[in-house]
């Protein structure tokens, strides 16, 4: 199987991996996936309490190749986007952009859901009513 | 690239050897013959290189040359002699035992033969991967008619105790059937001397070409009889029909032939490689675990589970340099991993952590340096990306966590 340019770039020289304080009220993180399953992603987004938007991202990936990119790729698109905007993020533009072979599509669902399970988490945590976002796939 | 390929893949495939190669060239122009063909110099040309690949591979294995039926490979060869023994021997009964750890050519084979009215026992094997002999006697019945065990596995290159599982099928009067593929060429396998009485292998994992292979089926002693599953012009002894691939059939017996004279050697060689290689990565790196048993292994093979990092993705840390396998295979059509090292009771995430090397005759000093080097760069890159490297690193315990399985 080949891979894209940009996947292997993104394999290769990840951006954005790191670890934020989980106990911070302005850090969301999401994980997903299982080891059994061979995929675990962690997503982190830090939000600006007044403007909503996010100001950092940051990714730890436990997976394949395309698991790895899809989350390097997503804290890439997170960084500067308001909460709204980046629910709006979906799973198809992580494939088309990486070019995702059909088996390895569940990598960006993985990511697409590690970014709604971070956002879930901050505005959990902060009293901001959960935005309700229906599943695209 | 730039740089040779380091290929450390030979469980999947060997290179054919040149001398080989050398030896099957004048069998696609210069001498055209069917070895079937009786009545012309070029069919009795080939009839003859075809007696000596048969003499070279019967004498690798001390067989009879009339006991080696050429098949195209070893899947060939297994589901010749399960599906062969299960229709000749049906009037005796329909019960095969075999391993959950066997060949998917195997498995497979016994899944058809239960659509066909017959009973399979899949024997589960011990932590280290060796099938519990005790469990094996007792699981034959009055209706068991074959065991099918294999000689070396071809993820950990376990080896089972095949003069013991000989021994409990002569007692009972059982058939017993071996998938030598992976042995055959690379230790001594004598079928005759433990008790085997079928046996299928390959030329491509012993150094000869693809698209040949062999199943000895015993003359004597038992004299063993298989139904054909090819129906054709007889060849074979009516064993197995389809005119005989010549070229490789030639490659084959010449691969036999230098695996008979050079097998100790390289055994020797490969294994304190081998060994060299599974310390090295063992000594660098935290939570290696070697997979299956070491004292009953195969020269040339380890299985080594890195733990919290995902073996396909470390793959591809150095795949443009180094070839081999893993355990995981991260797809959507099978987020599975590897049955053979599930069956050997690791949990999912070690078998998904896992990577196979198979050294091989090629395998160089300077390949085994630059493989314990770049694997771990490569698994110490993956555990720097990995959260749960980073939670056992913090005393997290993982198996606590209620992950959100996809």
């Amino acid at each position: 199987m080949a891979y894209s340019e940009k996947l292997l770039d993104h394999f290769k020289n990840p951006r954005n991996v790191g670890t934020m304080d989980k106990a911070d009220k302005g850090v969301g993180t999401g994980l997903v996936g299982a080891p059994e399953c061979g995929d675990v992603m962690r997503l982190q987004i830090h939000v600006d309490p007044i403007t909503q938007k996010i100001t950092d991202a940051k990714f730890k990936t436990f997976g394949c190749g395309s698991a790895i990119a899809s989350s390097s790729l997503a804290t890439e698109w997170l960084k500067g986007k308001s909460v709204d905007e980046a629910l709006a993020i979906d799973n198809m533009a992580i494939v088309e952009e990486l070019a995702l072979p059909p088996v390895k599509i569940h990598c960006s669902v993985l990511a697409e859901d590690a970014i709604k399970g971070a956002i879930k988490d901050y505005q959990t945590k902060n009293g901001i009513p959960v935005t309700v976002v229906e599943h695209t796939h | 690239m730039g740089q040779r390929l380091i290929y450390l893949d030979n469980n999947s495939t060997t290179p054919t050897d040149p001398r080989a190669v050398e030896a099957m060239l004048p069998y696609f122009y210069e001498n055209p013959g069917n070895a079937a063909s009786r009545n012309h110099p070029a069919g009795w040309a080939a009839e003859g290189a075809v007696d000596l690949a048969r003499e070279q591979i019967a004498d690798l294995i001390n067989a009879d040359t009339r006991e080696i039926i050429f098949t195209s490979g070893a899947t060939e060869g297994d589901n010749l002699a399960l599906k062969g023994v299960f229709e000749m021997y049906k009037r005796k009964g329909n019960h095969i035992i075999t391993a959950k750890t066997e060949h998917k050519a195997v498995l497979d084979a016994c899944k058809k033969i239960e659509q066909m009215g017959g009973e399979v026992t899949y024997l589960d094997v011990k932590n280290d991967g060796l099938i519990d002999l005790g469990e094996l006697e007792a699981a034959i019945t009055d209706k068991t008619i074959m065991i099918s065990i294999m000689w070396a596995n071809n993820e950990t290159g376990v080896i089972q105790p095949m003069e013991e599982i000989g021994q409990i099928c002569e007692k009972h009067g059982v058939l017993f059937m071996s998938d030598a593929t992976q042995a055959v060429g690379k230790i001594p396998v004598d079928p005759r001397k433990v008790g085997v009485h079928l046996m299928a292998f390959t030329s491509h994992k012993m150094y000869g070409p693809k698209g040949v292979g062999a199943l000895y089926v015993s003359r004597k002693n038992p004299r063993v009889k298989v139904t054909s599953q090819m129906d054709g012009g007889g060849h074979e002894r009516g064993m197995r029909s389809g005119t005989l691939n010549v070229p490789g059939i030639v490659g084959f017996g010449k691969a036999a032939a230098i695996a008979k004279d050079e097998m100790h050697q390289d055994a020797a060689r490969l294994s304190k490689m081998r060994d060299r290689l599974q310390k090295g990565l063992c000594d660098i790196l935290e939570e290696c675990y070697v997979n299956g048993n070491e004292d009953h292994r195969m020269p040339h093979v380890t299985n080594i589970s890195f733990k919290h990092v995902e073996g396909e993705g470390l793959m591809m840390t150095f795949n443009q340099n180094i070839a081999l396998s893993s355990g995981s295979a991260c797809t959507s059509a099978s987020l599975e991993p590897s049955y053979v090292l599930v069956a050997l009771g690791l949990g999912d995430d070690l078998a998904h952590s896992s990577l196979r090397f198979s050294l091989g005759r090629f395998t160089t000093e300077e390949d085994i340096d630059v493989t314990i080097k770049q694997v771990s760069e490569g698994v110490t890159h993956m555990r720097e990306l990995s959260p749960i490297w980073e939670m056992y690193k913090e005393g997290v315990d993982i198996d606590a966590i209620e992950w959100s399985a996809h």
